[in-house]
């Protein structure tokens, strides 16, 4: 174990120099875990959630910079000295005068631009949630349930009455019955 | 070749295009007006051939003709040129087509067919893909109308609609496409990516012999390829298509099976040996004998399996498959005397097989009769008939005073300029089988009586049937007497 | 009306909130406000492609929001840049669009009945985002347009029947991983680079040389792979065909020329101008496999369509499949296959919107695709299977289809690059194209019954000859744009020449491998 928290060994490189980006990485497998193998359509769409937000996660990481703030002029770099404390008079003269302008030192501040492409990210998560769970209101009302087995096997009977199915008659039943008998056991 | 003077004309794209005009007159009078649609189609047949016609004087003069039709791609033209056996074969085409237009009037009103407008258009239509292999100047454009005719004659393959002509459109399409996306195809985007840089037209008098410059295991590989991909020309084993195709009515065979369709796949071949790889560059290849093995294999093994099939049609069929192995071999064989023996017997043979075609069409009109066996003592009930088949068969033999002896002849003094002895002896035996097929078919029509039969009278098939048969039993003799003519429109022989 | 470049993305646009709202009153205003708006659409499309065509640098630039890049530096606004390929794709996208808005009032009316007005928006939103995605000059402003074109997507197959909001549900999970993992890239991308334009990521990347960044390296899978979802590329196809098949007749019209497509230019775009071609033909790992995964993805893809007997089911799969070709088309990694891809990808729109349109009548007025409902069509309807008909030979690949040009193209880049594993998958897939349709074209023209049976007067004659009803033809309103889709296969393929001078003249900037001197 020694040198576990040397530079540059993985453990630091991991959960010291990197931790978000670590959470980042196990939160999108959860999420991507829950969407590909939970059976619960609800519970799929939540997996989602958590993916599109390690995802906004990893965008945030990329913005932070250490020891700035966020990216609202300091009143030293202001350019126009809009933060200049007005005047004990009251008065409203711009005093760009009484202090020398600073050009404006980007290491002060945090990147503007993934939170902004996050707001975004999120206004489109938000729509794809909602339209994912009317979707799941609309299946639930036709197909009685949520659970997508037993949705797979209802689709399968439908299909099989329309006569649209996609596997030959007998594989069909096949496929249809098994998870029922599972689930009546 | 180089002091060919090259006229700028749109002829050759005319005889293209009647067809298509012919066929949408044809759709437009439809079943209801059957009489307007007959003319129609004899219209457009006479027209087409009126044009090719027109060019034979100044073909015979020495010109050829040429048109530019549209860019396939920015260096290869659809460019239709007009030479001697182009010419040749698009006359032998387009003349035979107003035949067969009379006759499949009389052969599908006598039997009372169904769909005949769709009949006829498709017709048109292959007609109109065979003109344009017949004119093409390079391996693409011959490439895009023998693709084309492939399609347009399914219709006409499967006329029947019923389970027969499935598993016989099956057969036909099955062969056809397979070997001409997945063995032809290769080759020529083989030759259109990689021979010189890529730049080559494949142009049939200006690129002849440039694919020599492929290496040895290369041009053998394409040879082969080519050999098979065209595979309307029957060569075992891809042959299996032509009986398959038996299944049409009898005009469609005619025409199409012995005349345009399985023409098309030797012309094709007579081209790429001629005029893609050329005799110079053939006579050096060393696998380039296998061609001529192949072609005579298929001769033999054909005129063979013909022996046994009692079916008519299906022995006229294997009976093709062995005739056209013969263009093949005089193309295969890379002598002038030769390759003018394979484009005289591409007219030889058609006429001479359309008229047997003819003739099994008419029998089965007048008697419903399908079979050889079935023939007896039909002599003496059409004499017409079979005195016209005799003829064909004598003329598919190859005797004289018969337009198929010419042709034998050119192929045989071709294999001797190369000293390929073993390819007479071939023709010979080829020869004697084709007389075991075929004669038995007259004789047995002539002289055994038939034992259970109403005394025969005599009772031919509609005249619409009768007068193609006779005019084209007739044509078999006139193109013995003019082949000194057809050789010089060839322009192989001084 | 100087920028024609926004307008293709503006009509739709405004036209959505038109439709919506004049729906809420006047119904019937909304089927032609969406075809008006399409055709203002197409003519924008137009427009920019002769603008680019004419301009010396054959692209057309426009800065949303006035930052213009004489002020400020490439990528403080977003930028909407036309150049020939995705001028070129625009027009594929609101040509596409309008021939399927012509089409559409009969189905929609069937379909959707009394919701037209949401659905022409949604349909017009689609558009919208297809044709920016075609447009955008922005890695960012991609991602959100892919997910205008995926949501209104959504909304346009639920719009169906029940089972197609079954079936949305899948698409949206794997369309959202797919979106997710491009928006993942692209993060990756701006961190290493500082900037979401993208040729400002091009440069950057180039700048880094010849040895690239892990997190370059880690961007690249990741977009890629997200697009390869979203494109319905093999492993991860399996939301397609259940969408397709069971959407409104005129969503699957829509979405079947135009998404997968799409994406394959969006996966082109990627390649050329984001990555840039040195590192993605460099990249050998992946362009060692990916040529062998587009095999794998062909041959299973045209396996699974033999499998159909329903039409619009064969033809999704068909589509994997020609994913499958044009995807092989970038990795086989020279000039002549992105030639074919960008080919195929105009000309599988066309062929596709042919057949859809074509599966769209048939179901119209048999109530079925199923193949043993199909007895008798080319009697019934024989213009209508003269269309559907074109489109199958062209994706047979049959001269003078636009088809065979495009798989001729890609062929010569197969033989090129010597991936003749690729060469000969073609042929085969060819191959079962072949069988695919002839069998069609078997069952619509020959009088045999399931069992092998014959039928009508055994002789041929199905008798329906002497039905006074035998010619049963679409409605001109469906029958005219599959008629025009079709002979646009037809003239692309006639004229694709020039389609191919301008793809060239696209390319040349990319300094792309040759293999052999082509000219």
């Amino acid at each position: 174990m020694i040198g576990m928290f040397e530079e540059g060994s993985i453990f630091t490189q991991l959960f010291v120099e990197r931790l978000n980006y670590f959470i980042y990485v196990v939160l999108l497998m959860i999420g991507l875990w829950a969407m590909i193998a939970k059976n619960n359509l609800i519970k799929k769409l939540i997996g989602m959630s958590v993916f599109q937000t390690a995802i906004i996660l990893f965008y945030v990481s990329i913005a932070v910079k250490e020891g700035a703030t966020i990216p609202i002029y300091l009143p030293e770099h202001d350019p126009h000295g809009s933060h200049q404390p007005v005047g004990a008079e009251g008065s409203l003269e711009i005093a760009d005068q009484s202090l020398p302008m600073q050009p404006p030192a980007p290491s002060a501040y945090t990147n503007p631009l993934p939170h902004v492409l996050m707001l975004t990210a999120i206004v489109v998560g938000v729509a794809t949630l909602g339209l994912a769970l009317s979707l799941c209101l609309r299946i639930y009302r036709a197909y009685g349930t949520i659970e997508e087995d037993e949705l797979l096997a209802k689709l399968e009977e439908v299909d099989a009455r329309t006569g649209s199915s996609m596997r030959s008659g007998r594989r069909r039943r096949a496929f249809a019955k098994k998870p029922k008998e599972g689930r009546a056991r | 070749m180089s002091e060919q003077a090259i006229i700028e004309d749109a002829r050759p794209l005319f005889a293209l295009l009647i067809p298509w005009v012919g066929m949408i007159g044809v759709v437009w009078a439809g079943e209801k007006r059957a009489n307007w649609r007959e003319l129609a189609t004899f219209s457009a047949a006479s027209a087409q051939a009126a044009v090719v016609l027109s060019m034979v004087p100044l073909i015979l003069n020495g010109a050829i003709v040429e048109f530019h039709v549209w860019q396939i791609f920015s260096y290869v033209p659809l460019l239709l040129r007009v030479d001697g056996p182009g010419l040749l074969f698009a006359c032998t085409a387009s003349i035979l087509w107003i035949a067969t237009t009379l006759y499949s009037i009389g052969y599908m009103r006598g039997l009372h067919e169904h769909a005949q407008t769709r009949f006829y258009a498709f017709f048109a239509l292959s007609l109109s893909a065979t003109m344009g292999v017949a004119f093409s100047a390079n391996l693409l454009t011959i490439y895009f109308f023998y693709e084309m005719l492939s399609v347009s004659t399914f219709p006409l393959v499967t006329h029947m609609q019923d389970k027969e002509a499935r598993s016989g459109g099956r057969t036909y399409l099955g062969y056809l496409l397979f070997t001409s996306l997945c063995l032809l195809l290769p080759a020529l985007s083989w030759c259109y990516v990689w021979l010189d840089g890529g730049r080559l037209t494949m142009d049939f008098i200006e690129d002849v012999g440039k694919i020599g410059h492929f290496g040895e295991t290369t041009q053998i590989i394409l040879l082969f390829l080519f050999t098979f991909g065209f595979a309307k020309a029957g060569l075992m084993p891809f042959h299996s298509w032509l009986p398959a195709a038996m299944v049409a009515p009898t005009p469609v065979s005619a025409l199409l099976h012995a005349v345009a369709v399985v023409k098309v796949g030797v012309f094709c071949l007579y081209r790429v040996y001629a005029d893609v790889f050329g005799s110079e560059v053939l006579s050096k290849m060393s696998g380039e004998e296998w061609t001529m093995v192949i072609a005579s294999a298929t001769i033999l093994i054909s005129s063979l399996i013909a022996l046994s099939q009692d079916n008519l049609k299906r022995r006229l069929a294997f009976s093709t498959i062995g005739q056209l192995g013969y263009v093949v071999l005089g193309a295969a064989i890379a002598t002038d005397r030769g390759q003018a023996g394979a484009v005289l017997h591409v007219a030889m043979h058609a006429c001479g097989k359309i008229t047997l075609f003819f003739c099994a069409g008419a029998i089965f009109v007048a008697t419903g009769k399908k079979y050889v066996s079935e023939l007896r003592g039909l002599g003496r009930r059409m004499p017409l008939t079979m005195g016209a088949f005799l003829i064909g068969s004598l003329s598919v033999i190859g005797l004289p005073p018969l337009g198929g002896f010419v042709s034998k002849w050119y192929l045989a003094l071709g294999a001797l300029d190369r000293d390929a002895l073993w390819v007479v002896i071939v023709l010979l035996i080829s020869s004697l089988l084709n007389v075991f097929y075929l004669l038995p078919v007259a004789v047995t029509a002539f002289f055994r009586n038939s034992e259970t039969e109403e005394h025969a009278s005599f009772d031919e098939a509609p005249w619409a049937c009768v007068v193609p048969l006779v005019v084209t039993a007739l044509g078999c003799i006139g193109l013995f007497f003019c082949s000194d003519l057809l050789l010089q429109m060839v322009g192989l022989l001084p | 009306m100087n920028d024609p470049i926004i307008w293709i993305i503006l009509f739709p646009l405004f036209g959505s909130i038109a439709v919506a709202l004049s729906g809420a009153w006047l119904r019937k205003a909304c089927h032609p406000l969406a075809v008006a708006s399409m055709l203002g659409s197409t003519w924008a499309a137009v427009e920019t492609l002769i603008q680019a065509i004419a301009s010396p640098s054959h692209e057309v630039s426009y800065l949303l929001g006035g930052w213009s890049l004489q002020l400020f530096p490439r990528g403080v606004g977003i930028e909407f840049r036309a150049d020939l390929l995705g001028a070129l794709i625009a027009l594929v996208v609101t040509g596409v669009g309008l021939i399927v808005a012509l089409y559409s009032r009969l189905p929609v009316e069937r379909d959707t009945p009394g919701r037209e007005p949401v659905y022409y928006a949604l349909f017009l939103l689609q558009l919208c985002g297809l044709s920016g995605i075609a447009l955008t000059g922005d890695a960012f402003n991609l991602y959100v347009l892919i997910e205008v074109a995926a949501l209104t997507g959504y909304g346009l197959i639920a719009m169906g029947s029940n089972r197609a909001a079954a079936a949305t549900f899948n698409y949206l999970i794997l369309g959202t991983i797919g979106a997710s993992f491009y928006l993942l890239g692209v993060g990756y991308l701006y961190l290493k680079t500082g900037t979401l334009n993208m040729i400002g990521i091009r440069e950057a990347i180039e700048a880094e040389g010849a040895s690239p960044s892990v997190s370059t390296q880690v961007a690249f899978v990741l977009v890629l792979l997200g697009v390869m979802i979203k494109m319905a590329f093999f492993p991860f196809h399996a939301w397609l065909p259940k969408a397709y098949v069971h959407s409104p007749t005129t969503t699957s019209c829509l979405l079947a020329p135009l998404v997968t497509k799409v994406m394959i230019y969006v996966m082109i775009r990627m390649v050329l101008t984001v990555f840039g071609v040195e590192f993605s033909f460099e990249y050998a790992t992946w362009t060692e496999f990916m040529p062998w995964l587009t095999v794998i993805a062909i041959v299973a893809a045209a396996g699974m369509a033999l499998a159909q007997r329903e039409i619009k089911r064969m033809l999704a799969y068909l589509i994997v499949a020609e994913v499958g070709y044009m995807t092989g088309g970038i990795w086989i990694c020279n000039y002549y296959g992105l030639i074919g891809s960008i080919f195929h990808v105009v000309s599988d729109a066309c062929m596709t919107l042919c057949l859809f349109l074509g599966a769209g009548i048939i179901l119209e007025k048999c109530k079925t695709t199923r193949f043993d409902g199909l007895r008798g069509l080319f009697i019934k309807m024989p213009l209508t299977m003269t269309g559907f008909f074109i489109g199958g030979f062209s994706i047979i690949g049959l001269p003078p289809t636009c088809g065979f040009f495009s798989k001729w193209y890609l062929i010569t880049g197969g033989m090129v690059s010597q991936r003749w594993e690729y060469v000969i998958t073609l042929m085969l897939s060819t191959m079962v194209m072949v069988v695919l349709f002839f069998r069609l074209i078997e069952r619509m023209h020959l009088a045999v019954d399931e069992s092998g049976r014959n039928l009508g007067d055994g002789h041929g004659d199905l008798g329906l000859s002497k039905d006074r009803k035998r010619f049963d033809e679409a409605p001109p309103s469906m029958l005219i744009p599959l008629l025009i889709a079709a002979s646009v296969v037809l003239l692309v393929g006639i004229y694709n020449q020039d389609l191919v001078d301008q793809i060239e003249r696209m390319l040349q900037p990319f300094n792309l491998p040759t293999g052999v001197h082509y000219r």
